[in-house]
């Protein structure tokens, strides 16, 4: 009988329970750092050093925000059509590859054509790859959950494959590691001196994209409909499988983008583990951006702030990086119970106005 | 022979881990939690395992100090799902990241020189005479903890099945809402599901990281507690399926490891995968068919149906 | 009688800012059958939530034979001797029915020892002439049989006093008379029952005294032989009840729809359409009467293209649309309210405005150019909770925020906002107060005076035989007989809806 309150509540209280939830990660945090024997408050200054202290660590952490974005995007649909996707990184994966085939197969190519063609080559693999859970999960009714986590340990499993004794690795036979993208594959830089590069507008287009998608056409009222309640978009004649898969597609569009960038901004050739687990934190981002472009965005710059800086924080203070990892699992968990940690507040800041009250 | 013999060896040797965190899962599944923490809890599990395996030189006490730690993170889960009501997959992928990471930095802050040195594991303890059969009696030489593991099916199957606290349990994941009209206390059932899961799975991190090789890796779990919540599904939620839902992973790592050691020139990674497109292919093959609790995931909210 | 077995004074309950029970007064005396009558959200069953110790009372208190009773639970009521039979079943499907009987009585390791409880539950069956067999899954039994499982469950943890919550909504008429049979044999034993009910004529015919409940507050109570039905009504709605509308005659006699020979699988056999065939006439409300679970759902879900026909064939306006997709379906002019509101009906989180274009977004005025525009949806919005009376008129509140009768005037607005040309309404007025209901009664006989087939499916015969032109029977998937209303005495259609085909009984004159 009892009515749940709107889940949209005003701005400020979303605001309040996002500031709690940061401050008890900052808190848990630091109590891991002082167990170390280092300082928190160094640690963290080391951070945000590392993160924003110059302009190349700036545009360090502007590179290392634009593949978590885009992988962030495609979760934002996935999870507003009702999937629990957790693929973003086996999709990234094969989105690198299909560039690096594009990259180094069809080098010639001049620039202009290269670049564009071996991106929409990552966004058709990831998407791809990411069908495979959407179909099992629309034609056989198998969970996407597991499948997705699967699909992504064979997407490792096969790239390593690849580029260790496979077709693709490098021409001397060394390393386990394919030969170069050519020249003209690669991202050119936006801020000279840095590694900085076009993805970086690539992004900020494909968060314009995303929120016009699912706001400004009538495939994102859908798509919305049926991650809210299935039963009735099913009853309004609204195909909930298709949209199922076609949101599942769409993730990996833009994990497979952001696979390919990562590929033709940074590492220039394919890899083993480069990606670095973005498609898992990509979650974490799409979760505290509260599933909505801008506040993906957000989150975005602040983990990859986080990447950034811990890594300085690890040179300069010997704090092991996957401190990382905790501050994202403690994030997820404490965005999570944010809501409780809201009323929780509110109700102890009245009662206490209200003893203040009583005793006046 | 030997072949035989050494597949079998390594198949139930790395069915263990698995089926240990897939009967704790099974707990959790049949009184209505999705318990995709299994992979944070079993990575507890390892790491405190070797922990206490190294502090005190007794496997045993590493084997408790895994359990403790895997039921550290199962309560977070508890908490998450029971009291807390939030969605359990996403609070699950959050304890899963918390603890890889918590481990890692654990295991840096901890052994700065890398792996603790000279760390116990389970001695293998063979059976009389059956250890003796040809090919089949590498069954018979195993450590405790595998025949542990064994013993377990039908205790749990028996729990499940034959008791009153079986009966309590299934009806909590079926129909809360039934259970909690007779009487029965709903969330705390639940809570004794999960620190069963916490046990158990951290027993079965503790059994991969203390088994044979006697090291921690980060992530060395590295998804055997997605296969092992799988498996749960595979097993239709019955102990005994789940027995046969482990030796089944378990026989696919061992056919990696066994091939690869033989020097077969298929490339290693398409072992290394088979593990996880068979779970794919399992799962595709066998949802549809049967059904699971029908509480599964959703929390529950007295008075609310 | 006399003895006062239980007594609830100024019990009030509250939900947030809702009053659910404003200080109710009750009492119970030994071997009566004493009935709650209320409309539906008058907190009939919110106060016996309170008996059963699910809720607990903000104010007030319960006295159990003069005893104050302090429940934290329903463990505590049972403790009690106090049984409950909710209206949705609290059993547990895959397990037997004697596994069901017992559980919850102990949670231990040891083994389970079900051969003394075995007997006790014979015994308790014949003593009542219960035909039960323990070692049935539940799942396996029909609506009846889960029933009487649900009472010998109370019986064998004790009670004697027993809460019935709407016990016949599911039962035919015959399984009706049996329950009422079993009843009388209960207070005969000396226990005390109160019965939940919103059916005159039930309250007339097993109970000794009525307690009238409205919107939350205890209207009076009285002796049943004292009143009539229509003093009850009465109390009830707190006006008189007027459930006859002006009916006009069917002008046209050319069917906008038309079924042939339809087969559609359902959830359970006999909700299996076999062999069905019927037709609805311009300007024609056609009413489907039954019980429950009868085919109904599949029946909707077939008109709308839901449901996978496999074979037979499907018309409308003449032309054939077996294989045409919902979405299609709606273009040409279905409108669908469904049986569940907040699950096939609307999505609770999205606005209202959101939600009076889920059968339309795609196309103009909302979606222009392939571009989705909210100015229109915000219009729209803001016209139809006027043209509706939607309560209150906020238009950009989610779905979930307002009350149920609000949330079916969304769904209607939506649906008759397009013009339609077949309407398939499905238990419209299920949950809705008298006021509600008799809105939904209206736009549905608008609806067919400007020339509309309506198909009006409900378990609820009176608002059948109120508003349809033409009255199918059904039951078990297959149409049992058809009538006009007014016609045929409620005897007969009871016998059709219990599964007698039309003329099959001797003497009828069909």
């Amino acid at each position: 009988m009892e009515r749940r309150k709107p889940s949209e509540s005003p701005l400020f209280q979303q605001l309040l329970g996002l500031g709690l939830a940061l401050l008890l990660v900052i808190v848990v945090t630091s109590v891991l750092i002082a167990l170390s024997g280092k300082s928190p408050l160094a640690a963290f200054q080391a951070m945000i050093k590392g993160a924003f202290g110059t302009k190349n660590s700036t545009a360090e952490t502007m590179i290392k925000t634009v593949p978590l974005l885009l992988a962030a995007l495609g979760l934002t649909i996935c999870y507003r059509t009702g999937l629990t996707s957790l693929g973003s990184e086996g999709q990234i994966v094969i989105g690198g590859l299909m560039a690096t085939i594009v990259g180094i197969y069809m080098g010639g190519l001049p620039k202009p054509i290269l670049v564009p063609l071996a991106m929409i080559a990552g966004m058709i693999g990831g998407g791809l790859w990411a069908s495979i859970a959407g179909f099992l999960k629309a034609k056989l009714g198998v969970s996407e959950i597991i499948n997705t986590i699967m699909l992504n340990y064979v997407a490792t499993y096969f790239v390593s494959y690849l580029i260790s004794s496979g077709p693709l690795q490098e021409e001397s036979g060394f390393y386990p590691q394919s030969d170069l993208l050519s020249q003209n594959a690669w991202l050119s830089s936006i801020l000279p001196g840095t590694r900085m590069h076009t993805g970086v507008i690539v992004a900020a287009v494909s968060v314009v994209a995303v929120y016009l998608l699912l706001w400004k056409l009538p495939l994102g009222y859908q798509m919305r409909a049926v991650g809210n309640n299935p039963i009735a978009a099913r009853t309004n004649g609204i195909k909930v499988a298709r949209n199922m898969v076609l949101a599942m597609v769409l993730s990996g569009v833009f994990a497979g983008l952001a696979g390919a960038i990562e590929l033709m901004g940074i590492h220039h050739r394919l890899m083993n583990g480069f990606s670095s687990s973005y498609g898992f934190d990509a979650m974490a981002v799409a979760l505290l951006g509260g599933l909505h472009p801008a506040g993906v965005t957000v989150a975005a710059l602040f983990f990859g702030a986080l990447r950034t800086g811990a890594n300085t924080m690890q040179r300069t203070l010997q704090v092991p990086v996957s401190l990382v990892n905790v501050i994202q699992g403690l994030v997820i968990l404490f965005v999570l119970m944010q809501a409780v940690l809201r009323s929780f507040t509110i109700k102890l800041f009245t009662s206490k106005k209200g003893a203040a009250a009583k005793e006046a | 022979m030997d072949i035989l013999s050494g597949f079998l060896e390594a198949m139930v040797r790395m069915a263990c881990p698995i089926m240990l965190a897939s009967l704790g899962a099974l707990f959790t599944a049949r009184s209505g939690i999705i318990n995709f923490a299994m992979e944070g809890i079993m990575i507890m599990g390892a790491f405190f395992g070797v922990y206490g395996s190294h502090m005190t030189g007794n496997p045993w006490i590493g084997a408790v100090f895994g359990m403790l730690a895997g039921l550290a993170a199962s309560m977070v889960l508890g908490v998450m799902s029971i009291s807390v009501k939030v969605d359990q997959v996403v609070a699950g992928t959050g304890i899963n990241v918390l603890f890889l990471g918590l481990t890692s930095y654990l295991f840096t802050v901890m052994y700065p020189n890398g792996q603790p040195s000279s760390v116990n594991t389970f001695p293998t303890l063979p059976i009389p005479v059956l250890s003796g059969i040809p090919v089949v009696g590498i069954l018979f030489r195993q450590s405790l903890l595998t025949y542990l593991a064994f013993l377990l099916v039908p205790v749990i199957w028996y729990l499940l099945n034959r008791t009153t606290f079986g009966l309590c349990l299934r009806a909590v994941g079926e129909q809360p809402h039934a259970a909690d009209s007779l009487g029965i206390h709903v969330d705390k059932m639940r809570y004794v599901a999960i620190i069963l899961a916490g046990l158990l799975g951290g027993l079965g991190g503790a059994a991969l990281s203390l088994g044979q090789v006697s090291v921690f890796i980060e992530n060395m779990t590295s998804g055997r507690g997605y296969v092992a919540w799988s498996a749960v599904t595979v097993g239709k939620w019955n102990p005994f399926g789940i027995m046969g839902a482990s030796l089944l992973f378990g026989g696919a790592e061992a056919v990696q490891l066994r091939l690869q050691a033989m020097g077969i020139s298929l490339p290693h990674q398409f072992f290394q995968m088979l593990p996880y497109v068979l779970t794919m292919v399992v799962l595709a093959g066998v949802v549809g068919r049967t059904v699971g609790p029908k509480a599964m995931g959703k929390p529950f909210i007295k008075g609310e149906r | 009688m006399g003895e006062k077995v239980l007594e609830m004074r100024n019990v009030t309950k509250r939900f947030g800012r809702l009053i659910a029970n404003d200080k109710v007064n009750f009492d119970l005396e030994k071997g009566e059958v004493h009935a709650l009558l209320g409309e539906n959200g008058a907190g009939k069953t919110t106060l016996m939530n309170c008996l059963y110790g699910i809720y607990s009372p903000e104010e007030g208190e319960i006295l159990l034979r003069g005893q104050p009773l302090a429940l934290n639970g329903p463990k505590d009521a049972i403790a009690h001797n106090i049984g409950m039979v909710h209206q949705h079943f609290m059993l547990v499907p895959p397990l037997t029915v004697l596994q069901n009987i017992v559980l919850g009585q102990e949670c231990r390791l040891s083994p389970m020892k079900l051969d003394r409880a075995r007997r006790e539950v014979e015994e308790l069956c014949r003593l009542y002439g219960f035909q039960l067999d323990l070692d049935t899954k539940v799942a396996d039994l029909s609506v009846g049989a889960q029933q009487r499982v649900e009472l010998v469950k109370a019986l064998y943890r004790g009670a004697d006093i027993l809460i019935l919550d709407e016990p016949t909504a599911v039962l035919t008429p015959t399984e009706v008379e049996g329950l009422f049979e079993i009843l009388r044999q209960f207070v005969s034993q000396g226990k005390s029952i109160i019965i939940i009910s919103h059916k005159l004529w039930e309250v007339k015919q097993i109970s000794n005294r009525v307690t009238v409940l409205r919107s939350g507050a205890a209207v009076s109570t009285v002796f049943t032989a004292d009143v009539e039905e229509s003093d009850l009504a009465d109390m009830m709605v707190g006006k008189k009840v007027s459930l006859q509308y002006e009916k006009t005659p069917v002008k046209s006699q050319e069917a906008i729809f038309e079924m042939r020979n339809v087969n559609v699988t359902g959830s359970q056999r006999a909700s299996s359409l076999k062999d069905l065939s019927l037709h609805i006439c311009k300007g024609e409300i056609l009413g489907i009467a039954g019980v429950d679970g009868n085919g109904q759902l599949e029946l909707s879900e077939a008109v709308m293209g839901l449901a996978e026909i496999q074979s037979g064939q499907v018309f409308f306006d003449g032309e054939e649309i077996t294989r045409v997709p919902t979405r299609r379906r709606i273009e040409r002019g279905f409108a669908h309210i469904p049986e569940e509101r907040m699950t096939q009906g609307l999505v609770m989180n999205f606005s209202a405005s959101e939600n009076m274009i889920l059968n339309c977004y795609d196309r103009p005025p909302f979606t222009k150019n392939h571009i989705f525009d909210n100015r229109a949806v915000r219009e729209n919005g803001k016209k139809l909770v006027e043209e509706y009376d939607v309560r209150p008129r906020s238009p950009e509140a989610a779905a979930r925020s307002f009350s149920g009768g609000n949330q079916q005037k969304v769904i209607i607005a939506r649906e008759f906002s397009q013009d339609p040309k077949l309407v398939v309404a499905v238990q419209p007025t299920r949950g809705l107060d008298i006021g509600a209901s008799e809105f939904v009664h209206h736009k549905l006989l608008e609806r067919k005076e400007q020339g509309a087939g309506v198909l009006l499916i409900s378990a609820d015969l009176d608002e059948v035989l109120a508003v349809s032109d033409r009255v199918l029977v059904i039951n078990e998937g297959e149409i049992m007989g058809e009538f006009i209303p007014g016609t045929i005495s409620y005897g007969d259609i009871g016998l059709m809806m219990g599964g007698t085909r039309q003329g099959k009984k001797e003497g009828d004159p069909a």
